[in-house]
């Protein structure tokens, strides 16, 4: 089996483009933190991230795109787009807001780490490979 | 990269909240400005804050907050009988804002506090960024 960049990367690279969703939409709900009748949105990160892992595995296999020309360049994975869910609010307000400014906070600060984490796993994979093709 | 877009949102969020801030030191400072007539009399202005929605996909997170508008309050004003007072009207009567200090010190610290959790999403994402970008150095 060759071993190719992106089998070496694992499945860190769509894990940060998760992350980095995960964090935009985090944000939106502490930017509407005081908005009327906003709703609060998240994302599952577990089945968003297997559904990914799972096109990217059936990527080239089920349809794949035409290549009649030797530049032609077979697509990644399609970037799923994830699906944004409700919060179930613990004590909504008056104002119709579901947003907790301390649950969401507690939520990003943990998306910054795990997105810390994926990337430290990603440099240590990039590390490996740089090894393996120097050879010292 | 839909971190750098972390910054637009956050900064939105600022942006409301520090409108807020000035609306609330508006009204602060005006809650003992009296007047002679009810028309003239100073009112508790508040900002209007609605989520930014995405306009490309109907089922999408919001993209920030926005301020449609200023109303203000209507919530009745407060009269008291004072004739040695310049600005008395005919009867003697002076009107004062319907500024209620309470409320505005609370509204102040709840900006004050929104303003920061956006503050600190920004610190975040930019340190997120910064470690990315030294990603396989």
């Amino acid at each position: 089996m060759p071993i190719t960049i992106d089998s070496a990367l694992g499945n860190h690279p769509q894990a940060l483009t998760l992350r980095s969703q995960r964090a935009e939409v985090l944000a939106a709900n502490l930017a509407n933190a005081d908005t009327p009748n906003y709703k609060a949105r998240d994302i599952d990160f577990k089945s968003v991230l297997s559904t990914a892992q799972n096109s990217l595995s059936s990527a080239g296999a089920a349809l794949p795109l035409a290549a009649d020309n030797a530049a032609h360049i077979q697509p990644l994975a399609s970037q799923s787009q994830a699906e944004l869910l409700y919060r179930n609010p613990s004590q909504p307000s008056v104002d119709g807001n579901t947003v907790d400014s301390q649950v969401e906070y507690t939520e990003f600060a943990r998306n910054a780490l795990q997105y810390q984490a994926s990337l430290t796993f990603l440099s240590g994979n990039i590390k490996m490979l740089l090894t393996a093709i120097r050879g010292d | 990269m839909t971190l750098f877009s972390v910054f637009d949102i956050a900064g939105s969020g600022m942006s409301a909240q520090s409108l807020r801030l000035n609306t609330t030191s508006s009204n602060l400072a005006n809650a003992e400005s009296v007047s002679s007539s009810v028309d003239s009399t100073y009112r508790a202005r508040h900002p209007v804050f609605a989520a930014i929605m995405n306009a490309r996909a109907q089922d999408q997170a919001a993209t920030g907050v926005q301020v449609l508008g200023i109303v203000e309050s209507q919530a009745p004003l407060r009269t008291s009988y004072a004739p040695d007072n310049p600005l008395a009207d005919a009867e003697g009567y002076i009107h004062m804002p319907n500024v209620n200090v309470v409320e505005e010190m609370a509204n102040m610290i709840s900006a004050s506090r929104s303003y920061q959790s956006n503050v600190e999403v920004v610190n975040t994402s930019k340190q997120l960024l910064l470690r990315t970008l030294a990603l396989g150095q």
